[in-house]
């Protein structure tokens, strides 16, 4: 094994993987709500649809978006490895009394919160990036090209109209603060970023990080539901 | 003061299952371990198998009591080891639910008692520090700052127990080796091997089949001597800067 692979496979070398594929993947959901707020636009769709015509045929960012799905699988499958053997590393017998309260509730469960935020990509993605990509969507005029474009805003404020979907968005998205609350101070202390002086900025940062973004992303379905669009 | 204990028994005529023992007149001066003695007594008397626990100094420095105790390693009190558990801090007609550690890493012996020997092994693939040899040397002669004396002092102050291990949800033995590490690391003494220890010592830790840390911290809350999950970040320091930053082999 060269010294590269020896690394990756060692219980540390695990731990800087779910570390840095996790930060990628938090700096993408700040872009990604940068994009999103734009559905709130009182413009029926012109700025979102622009701009997703432009995340999806800029080359630079194809190959980051390709580098995204291949991440956000890495950190699932070692997540789900990793917690597979954390669980054989406890034992077959459990203990009987079980003490909860010396640690967080978020971090004692990332494996489960884990989970369901995959099975909400994998629903998100076959709802909106799948008929994207199939070019089944109508198309619209937007200033900004002089060809139509693919109407994304459609099946988005379409979606948005059911209640059932508008609940499983919210719901996804506090499953997924709850994994942040844990994850991001989480990835800096795998890397051995702990210090006095910044580590109250870095757990700080966390959780405004952890409440904001899913607050924000739960924002577009609660106005067009509530508020209407 | 009458207690009820549930005492998890392993070997002999046990085949691993939970004993109930009826403990009247229980002193509460005495500490729990003495609870468990007397205990012992009574069953020797009644001509049944002793409780196998283990148990050293009972001065809280050792580390070799162990026990989980209602949920939680070494008992119900921060910053204490179970021989410095006294009865007092129980009520008349409570039922203690006592179990050994459990981890894959540290199999049951006997009914409390479990192999610990995992953790010697890591401490032995640590290997050695150089040192010169020769005349005495003078105390003072390897300058040491306060304060980095301190930290070194902080994680050498680990009693090698295995609470860690036993409170992690993931069995991990992170703190008790990153304490380890970071206890020479922090030294002038611990330099000339650093890189070469870290790089052994977790490749040792994952070979006994450990969990791995997701920095829930239930350790630090349940470590008798106070280690601080600090250790595990200056743990991963040290291994990627061997790892990236030194020209030793893995």
């Amino acid at each position: 094994m060269s010294w590269f692979t020896k690394f990756l496979s060692s219980s540390l070398g695990h731990k800087v993987v779910m570390s840095l594929t996790g930060l990628f993947l938090m700096l993408f959901l700040i872009i990604h709500l940068i994009g999103n707020l734009q559905l709130l636009k009182d413009d029926d769709g012109e700025a979102f649809n622009t701009y997703a015509f432009f995340m999806t045929h800029n080359p630079l960012i194809k190959i980051i978006s390709y580098t995204l799905y291949a991440f956000i699988l890495w950190h699932a499958v070692q997540g789900i490895r990793l917690w597979l053997s954390n669980k054989a590393a406890r034992g077959n017998i459990r203990y009987a009394v079980v003490h909860t309260r010396s640690s967080e509730r978020s971090a004692r469960n990332m494996a489960w919160l884990g989970i369901v935020i995959l099975v909400f990509i994998v629903l998100h993605m076959w709802q909106f990036w799948l008929q994207m990509k199939m070019g089944v969507l109508p198309a619209v005029e937007v200033a900004a090209y002089d060809h139509p474009v693919q109407n994304l805003y459609l099946p988005v404020a379409e979606a948005f109209k059911n209640p059932l979907y508008v609940a499983f968005y919210v719901i996804s998205m506090v499953v997924i603060a709850f994994h942040l609350w844990h994850g991001f101070w989480s990835s800096f202390q795998t890397l051995g970023l702990s210090h006095p002086r910044y580590t109250p900025l870095i757990k700080g940062l966390g959780y405004v990080y952890a409440i904001g973004i899913p607050a924000g992303f739960a924002l577009i379905p609660l106005v067009f539901y509530f508020v209407g669009k | 003061m009458h207690l009820t204990l549930k005492i998890w028994r392993q070997g002999g005529q046990y085949k691993g299952e939970f004993v109930t023992y009826q403990l009247p007149d229980v002193n509460p001066d005495m500490s729990f371990l003495e609870m468990l003695d007397v205990l012992n007594e009574q069953l020797v008397h009644r001509r049944e198998e002793p409780v196998a626990f283990e148990h050293d100094c009972r001065e809280g420095i050792c580390g070799t009591c162990s026990l989980v105790i209602d949920g939680r390693p070494h008992g119900p009190m921060k910053s204490t080891t179970t021989c410095q558990v006294h009865m007092r801090h129980y009520n008349d007609g409570d039922t203690i639910v006592i179990e050994p550690f459990r981890a894959q890493s540290f199999p049951v012996i006997k009914d409390l008692v479990v192999d610990r020997s995992a953790f010697d092994r890591i401490i032995q693939s640590g290997g050695y520090v150089s040192v010169n040899t020769g005349q005495a040397q003078d105390a003072n002669a390897i300058p040491i700052e306060k304060e980095q004396a301190s930290h070194a002092f902080d994680a050498a102050a680990c009693i090698g127990c295995g609470a860690c291990v036993a409170a992690c949800p993931n069995a991990s033995a992170m703190l008790f080796t990153s304490a380890k590490i970071s206890h020479l690391a922090l030294l002038p003494q611990g330099q000339v091997e650093r890189q070469k220890r870290v790089l052994a010592m977790v490749a040792q830790m994952d070979k006994e089949g450990f969990g791995q840390c997701s920095n829930v911290k239930a350790c630090e809350a349940e470590c008798p001597k106070d280690i601080s999950v600090e250790n595990i970040a200056r743990m991963n320091r040290e291994f990627l800067s061997a790892v990236f930053a030194s020209d030793k082999a893995m």
